[in-house]
C-alpha cells in the first residue's frame, strides 16, 4: 500500500529536529569565525561563507523534497548505476577537475564547483547495502567479502590519487557496517592492533624496545602455556608478524610518507616539535577551544578563530569556534547532538525490515561517526591533522548535500519500511 | 546472529564521546595555560613610553632634555622579497651584521615571527631621515620612536650620569617588576638617584590584533588600558653659567670645585676635573664610548668632588680652632711662639694670637692647641689622656659634617675619614700612642681624609656662623617645588655659633692680609677664605681654598681643589675668587687671574 499523500508523517522528526539544529548552529559558527567586528557585516551577507552557507541550505531543503518525491525503489534499483557513474568520475576529477586547497577534488564550471568525493560516500553506501541485501549473500563467503573490500576500495585508491586522503579513509568506516552484518571482529582487532602498534612505534622511538617486549611476552606464553609445537610454533610465527609490522611502520613512517605527512603523525604526538609549523594547526586549534573556559566567551565574542589564528576556521576547524565562543557547556551540547543523531540512525536502521535499508541505516551512522570522530578529535589534538568535515556544520555545498542526501535517504526509507520486502 | 554487535557500535560511539568530554574538559576548564596563550595571541601590549622628567638649571634653563630616536622592529612573517643588498646601503650596515642580527634575534627567548622584534636600535634623527622614504620598500621593517637623553650643554656630566639599558643584574633585582629587559634606567649621578622621579610610569594599551599582527580595535573598548604618566621635572640649584665656567678653569687640570648657597644647602657649582661630554653616553655608540671614557687613565668618570678623599691641609686648622675654643682650652686671645722645632712653618710672623695665626697658617701654634686639647690631664697616663681628648676632639670635629658621607642627593659619596681611638689602636697594632704619635692631624694632615664637598659644605657652615643644610643639588622636584625633605632640616655643630665671628674675622684677614691676600681679594666685597697645602710628596703639593663671600648674608660657600698645582694661595685661591666673582657679579674682571689660572703653569 502507498502513501505518498502522507509522506511527512511518516518521516522520522526526532531526525529532522537534529539535522535542522545541527545545520542552524552550524551556520551561525560559520558567521562567528569570520565575523570581523570592524567590517559592519550581517549573517546574511552573501560575499560571505555565512551567506553562501545560507544558500547552500536552501539547495538542500530543495534536494530533500527531491529525495521525499522520488520512489523510494529508485535508490536501490539504481544503486549500482550510480555507483558506476561516481567511480567514472572520481577517476576523471584528476585531469578534468580544479585544484583547491591543494588538492585536485572539484569539478565544475567557473566559481561553481562541487567535491564528486562528498558524494561518492552515500553512493558507496548505497551500493554497499545493496550487495549486502541481494540474495544469497553471505558474510562469511571469502568471495563475497572479497567484493566488499573492492566496494570500498576502489574509491578509496581513486580519492586518494586526488590526494585527499580524509575524504579515503572515511570509506574505512564500512568495516564496521560489515562487522554489524557479520563479518568476523577478526579483521576489527587486527585493524585495531596494528594501529596500536603503529603508535606505540612512533612514540618508542627506539624500535628494539618493541621488540624485546614482544620476545618478552612470547617466552612467557611458551613457559607457562602448554608446550605443544603446535602452540609454539604459531605464537613464534605471530610475533614475528607483529615484529615485522613494526619494522614496516618503520618504513612507511620514513619512506612512503610524504614529509607533510609524516609531519602530521609526527605532530600528534608532540605538537612541541615545531609550533610555528606543522603543530600550528593543532596548537592554535587548542589554543582556541581552551580558551573558552566552562562558558566560552559568547558569541561573536571569539578571538582566536575570527582573527585567523585558526586555519580553516569555517570549514575543518569549525569546532573551534565552538569551543571558544560556547565554551564546555557548548561543546557538550554538539557532541549530545552528534550522539543523539547517530544512536538516533543507528535505531532507525534496527527497525528496517530489508537487509538493504539496515545496512544503509549503519553506513550513514558509521560515516557520520567516522567524521565525528576524526574531525573533532583532530581539532582537540587527538588524532592527527586529517582534513575532513564536521557534517552539517562545516562550510561548503558538496559536504552539507553530501550528508543531507546521505541522512534523508535512510529517513526516506524508513518512511516505508513497512512497503519493503523481508530478505533476511 | 550477530547478538550485541549493535550495542557493541552504540557503546563504541558513546565512548569516543565520552572521551572527547573529558579531553575537552582538561582543556578548557581545567588548565588555564590556553587562555593565556590566547590571550597573548589576540592581545597586543602597546606600551607607552613616558617621557623622562627633564632637568632645569636654578634660572630655569635646560640642562637635560629628551630627543627622539627611533628603533627599527622587523615582523619576520611580512618579510618577503629581501633586498639584503639594498638593505645594506640604506641603513648602511655590511651583510654580515645583517645575517648576524637575523640570528641573533631569532635565538632570543622571546622571539615570535609574527610579532615585532627589535632589529637596529636606536637611529637618530638624521640617520631615520636618510631611511625613512625607503622604508615601504622594506616589508615587514616598522619603525618605533622613543626618546633619549640630551644635553643643552656639556656640563656637569659626572653629576647628571647618563641613562643606559637596564642591566640583567638589576632587572633580576627589581622586586616591583617595574622594569622589562630593554628599558633605560639612570645608571649614575642625578639620573639614578632620582630614578623614581624621572622615569614617569609606562602607560599600557590592550589591542587586539588578527595573525597577521593587524590591528583590530581595542580589547575591551580600552577598559584595562592606562596613560602614560611622564616623568618629573627636577629643578637643580645649579647655575648653569657658573658650572660652565667653573669647568672652563678647570680645563686641564685635576681635582673639583663645589660651590654651594650657604643658606639653602643647594649646590650651585660641582665641577669634576677631568670631564667628559655626557652626550658620548647617548644613542648607539655608547657602548663603544662608555669602554674608551670608563678606561682613560685620567679617570672622567670619577667624579671628584664626592668621591676623592684628599687630606684637607690647613683648612682644617679653622675646625681646630673652634674645636679648641668650644673646649676652653684658648681663648681668642691666646698666643703661642712660632716654635719650628715642634713642626715646620714657614717665615713671617711669630707669636700670634688666634686670629693672627689662621690668618698666617701658623702650623706650631695649632700644634700647641691640639695637644692642649688632647691632653687635659683627665689622666694621669698620657696614652688614656689622648684617648679621651681625641675622642672629644673626633664629636666635634664630625659635626662639621666631616668624617662621614653627607647624604648629598648623588650616589657613590664617599665618607673621608677623621680618626678615632679604634683607629689609631688598630693602626698601632694596639701597641700603645700618645699624642707625639699623632699631632700631624693638628694641620690637617696625617690620617684626615676629607672629600671636596665637605670642604665646600665646612666653608658654607662657617658662613652660616654654626650650622649647615645638607647639600644637594635638586632645590625643586616636579609641581611640588620642593626638595627631599632631608635637605630641608638644619644641621648643627657643637660649637657655640659665637666662636665662629672669630672664625669669619681671621678668614677675612686670611684674604685682605694673610696668605690669600694677591688673588682671593675682590674689590667690592669682603671674600672671607682660607688656602691649604697639601703635601704630596714626591709630587708638587695639591692646593687647596675654601671661601665665603660676602661676609655678611653669605650668597656663595666654595671649595676649590687642584691636584698637583702647589700653594694654595695659587691655583685654588685664584679659581675660588674667580667663580665668587662670576657668582656674585655675573662677570669677572681680573683678566690677568683668569689668564693665570687658564694658562695654568702654577709651580713657577
Amino acid at each position: 500500500m502507498r502513501r505518498d499523500d502522507d509522506i511527512s508523517g511518516s518521516l522520522d522528526w526526532p531526525t529532522i529536529f537534529l539535522f535542522i539544529a545541527l545545520v542552524l548552529l552550524g551556520w551561525l559558527n560559520i558567521f562567528a569565525a569570520i565575523y570581523d567586528e570592524t567590517a559592519n557585516q550581517t549573517i546574511w551577507d552573501l560575499s560571505l561563507s555565512s551567506g553562501r552557507q545560507l544558500m547552500f541550505i536552501a539547495a538542500a531543503i530543495i534536494i530533500i523534497v527531491g529525495i521525499v518525491i522520488i520512489d523510494m525503489r529508485f535508490y536501490e534499483t539504481f544503486a549500482y548505476l550510480f555507483y558506476g557513474a561516481i567511480l567514472i568520475m572520481l577517476f576523471l576529477v584528476p585531469f578534468i577537475g580544479k585544484e583547491v586547497g591543494g588538492n585536485k577534488a572539484w569539478i565544475g564550471v567557473g566559481s561553481f564547483g562541487v567535491q564528486p568525493s562528498e558524494f561518492a560516500k552515500f553512493i558507496t553506501a548505497l551500493a554497499v547495502a545493496k550487495f549486502v541485501g541481494s540474495v544469497g549473500f553471505r558474510m562469511d563467503n571469502l568471495r563475497n567479502q572479497a567484493i566488499l573490500f573492492a566496494l570500498i576500495g576502489i574509491p578509496i585508491i581513486l580519492i586518494q590519487l586526488q590526494k585527499d586522503t580524509g575524504t579515503a579513509l572515511v570509506f574505512t568506516s564500512f568495516v564496521l557496517v560489515f562487522y554489524r552484518e557479520g563479518m568476523s571482529p577478526f579483521i576489527l582487532i587486527v585493524g585495531i592492533c596494528a594501529a596500536t602498534i603503529f603508535i606505540l612505534t612512533l612514540l618508542i622511538p627506539n624500535q628494539w624496545y618493541l621488540h624485546g617486549s614482544i620476545a618478552l611476552i612470547l617466552a612467557g606464553l611458551i613457559y607457562f602455556g602448554k608446550k605443544k609445537f603446535k602452540r609454539i610454533a604459531i605464537l613464534t610465527i605471530g610475533a614475528l608478524l607483529i615484529s615485522g609490522v613494526i619494522e614496516s611502520v618503520d618504513y612507511v613512517v620514513n619512506d612512503v610518507l610524504k614529509p607533510h605527512q609524516q609531519n602530521r603523525v609526527k605532530v600528534l604526538i608532540n605538537p612541541d616539535i615545531d609550533p610555528l609549523g606543522v603543530g600550528w594547526n593543532v596548537t592554535q586549534s587548542k589554543i582556541a577551544i581552551g580558551s573558552g573556559g566552562f562558558f566560552g566567551k559568547g558569541f561573536l565574542k571569539g578571538t582566536q578563530t575570527k582573527f585567523d589564528f585558526v586555519p580553516k576556521q569555517s570549514t575543518d576547524f569549525i569546532f573551534c569556534t565552538i569551543g571558544e565562543e560556547f565554551g564546555w557547556v557548548g561543546s557538550v551540547v554538539v557532541i549530545a547532538l552528534f550522539v543523539a543523531l547517530m544512536l538516533r540512525v543507528v535505531f532507525l536502521a534496527e527497525r528496517q525490515k530489508s537487509r538493504f535499508a539496515r545496512t544503509y541505516g549503519y553506513s550513514v551512522a558509521c560515516i557520520l561517526f567516522f567524521h565525528f570522530a576524526i574531525n573533532i578529535g583532530m581539532t582537540v589534538g587527538l588524532f592527527p591533522v586529517i582534513g575532513i568535515p564536521l557534517p552539517f556544520f562545516s562550510y561548503g555545498g558538496s559536504s552539507l548535500w553530501g550528508f543531507t542526501i546521505l541522512l534523508f535517504i535512510l529517513l526516506k526509507l524508513d518512511a516505508h519500511r513497512g512497503e519493503m520486502l523481508q530478505r533476511v | 546472529m550477530n547478538e550485541g554487535r549493535k550495542e557493541i557500535l552504540q557503546l563504541v560511539f558513546v565512548l569516543v564521546a565520552i572521551i572527547f568530554l573529558i579531553k575537552l574538559f582538561f582543556i578548557q576548564v581545567l588548565d588555564n595555560k590556553y587562555a593565556e596563550l590566547a590571550d597573548s595571541n589576540a592581545i597586543l601590549r602597546q606600551v607607552e613610553y613616558p617621557f623622562r622628567g627633564l632637568i632645569k638649571d636654578r634660572n630655569g634653563k635646560l640642562i637635560v632634555f629628551n630627543t627622539p630616536e627611533y628603533d627599527v622592529t622587523v615582523i619576520l612573517k611580512e618579510v618577503k622579497n629581501f633586498d639584503t643588498a639594498y638593505f645594506c646601503r640604506v641603513f648602511e650596515i655590511s651583510r654580515e651584521e645583517v645575517r648576524k642580527r637575523f640570528k641573533e634575534m631569532k635565538s632570543r627567548k622571546e622571539f615570535s615571527p609574527v610579532k615585532p622584534t627589535l632589529f637596529i636600535d636606536q637611529l637618530s634623527n638624521e640617520d631615520f631621515a636618510k631611511v625613512q622614504d625607503r622604508l615601504d620598500d622594506f616589508s615587514g621593517f616598522y619603525i618605533e620612536a622613543r626618546t633619549t637623553r640630551a644635553y643643552s650643554t656639556n656640563a656637569l656630566a659626572n653629576a647628571l650620569g647618563y641613562v643606559s639599558e637596564i642591566s640583567k643584574d638589576r632587572l633580576e633585582n627589581d622586586a616591583d617588576k617595574i622594569y622589562k629587559q630593554g628599558d633605560y634606567i639612570g645608571q649614575s649621578g642625578i639620573e639614578a638617584f632620582y630614578e623614581e622621579q624621572l622615569r614617569g610610569k609606562r602607560g599600557i594599551r590592550f589591542k587586539l590584533r588578527n595573525v597577521k599582527g593587524i590591528e583590530k580595535g581595542s580589547f575591551k573598548d580600552g577598559a584595562y588600558d592606562t596613560l602614560s604618566v611622564p616623568g618629573q621635572d627636577l629643578i637643580t640649584g645649579i647655575d648653569l653659567d657658573l658650572q660652565l665656567y667653573g669647568e672652563r678653569l678647570m680645563q686641564g687640570k685635576s681635582g673639583s670645585i663645589a660651590a654651594i648657597e650657604p643658606s639653602t644647602g643647594e649646590v650651585l657649582a660641582l665641577v669634576s676635573g677631568p670631564s667628559y661630554d655626557p652626550t658620548l653616553l647617548t644613542g648607539k655608540n655608547y657602548s663603544s664610548n662608555f669602554k674608551f671614557i670608563s678606561t682613560d687613565s685620567m679617570k672622567p668618570l670619577f667624579n671628584r668632588p664626592l668621591m676623592a678623599q684628599y687630606r684637607p691641609g690647613s683648612i682644617f686648622k679653622i675646625a681646630q680652632a673652634m674645636t679648641a675654643l668650644q673646649e676652653g682650652v684658648i681663648t681668642p686671645d691666646t698666643r703661642f711662639r712660632c716654635d719650628k722645632s715642634l713642626i715646620g712653618c714657614h717665615a713671617g710672623h711669630d707669636n700670634q694670637d688666634l686670629r693672627g695665626a689662621i690668618a698666617n697658617s701658623c702650623n706650631p701654634y695649632f700644634f700647641a692647641t691640639l695637644r692642649k686639647m688632647l691632653n687635659k690631664n683627665i689622666s694621669n697616663s698620657p696614652f688614656e689622656d689622648t684617648r679621651i681628648g681625641l675622642a672629644e676632639w673626633n664629636k666635634h670635629i664630625n659635626s662639621f659634617g666631616f668624617g662621614n658621607r653627607l647624604g648629598i642627593d648623588l650616589p657613590n659619596e664617599k665618607n673621608g675619614l677623621i680618626p678615632t681611638p679604634a683607629h689609631y689602636d688598630k693602626a698601632y697594632n694596639n701597641r700603645p700612642w700618645k699624642f707625639s704619635n699623632i699631632y700631624s692631624i693638628a694641620i690637617g694632615e696625617g690620617e684626615n681624609l676629607v672629600v671636596p664637598i665637605q670642604m665646600a659644605n665646612f666653608a658654607a657652615t662657617i658662613a652660616n656662623r654654626g650650622f649647615y643644610y645638607v647639600p644637594h643639588l635638586v632645590k625643586a622636584i616636579g609641581k611640588d617645588g620642593k626638595p627631599l625633605p632631608q635637605y630641608t632640616e638644619r644641621q648643627y655643630t657643637t660649637i657655640d655659633s659665637a666662636y665662629f665671628k672669630i672664625a669669619v674675622d681671621a678668614m677675612q684677614q686670611v684674604v685682605e692680609t694673610g696668605t690669600g691676600q694677591y688673588r682671593a681679594r675682590l674689590a667690592d666685597v669682603i671674600v672671607c677664605g682660607k688656602t691649604g697645602t697639601v703635601q704630596n710628596d714626591p709630587l708638587p703639593a695639591h692646593s687647596v681654598f675654601i671661601a665665603f663671600a660676602p661676609r655678611d648674608n653669605p650668597k656663595i660657600a666654595i671649595s676649590v681643589y687642584v691636584e698637583d698645582a702647589g700653594q694654595g694661595a695659587r691655583a685654588a685661591a685664584s679659581i675660588a675668587s674667580l667663580m665668587i666673582e662670576k657668582y656674585l657679579f655675573g662677570k669677572t674682571k681680573r683678566q690677568f687671574i683668569e689668564d693665570y689660572v687658564l694658562i695654568g703653569k702654577f709651580l713657577d
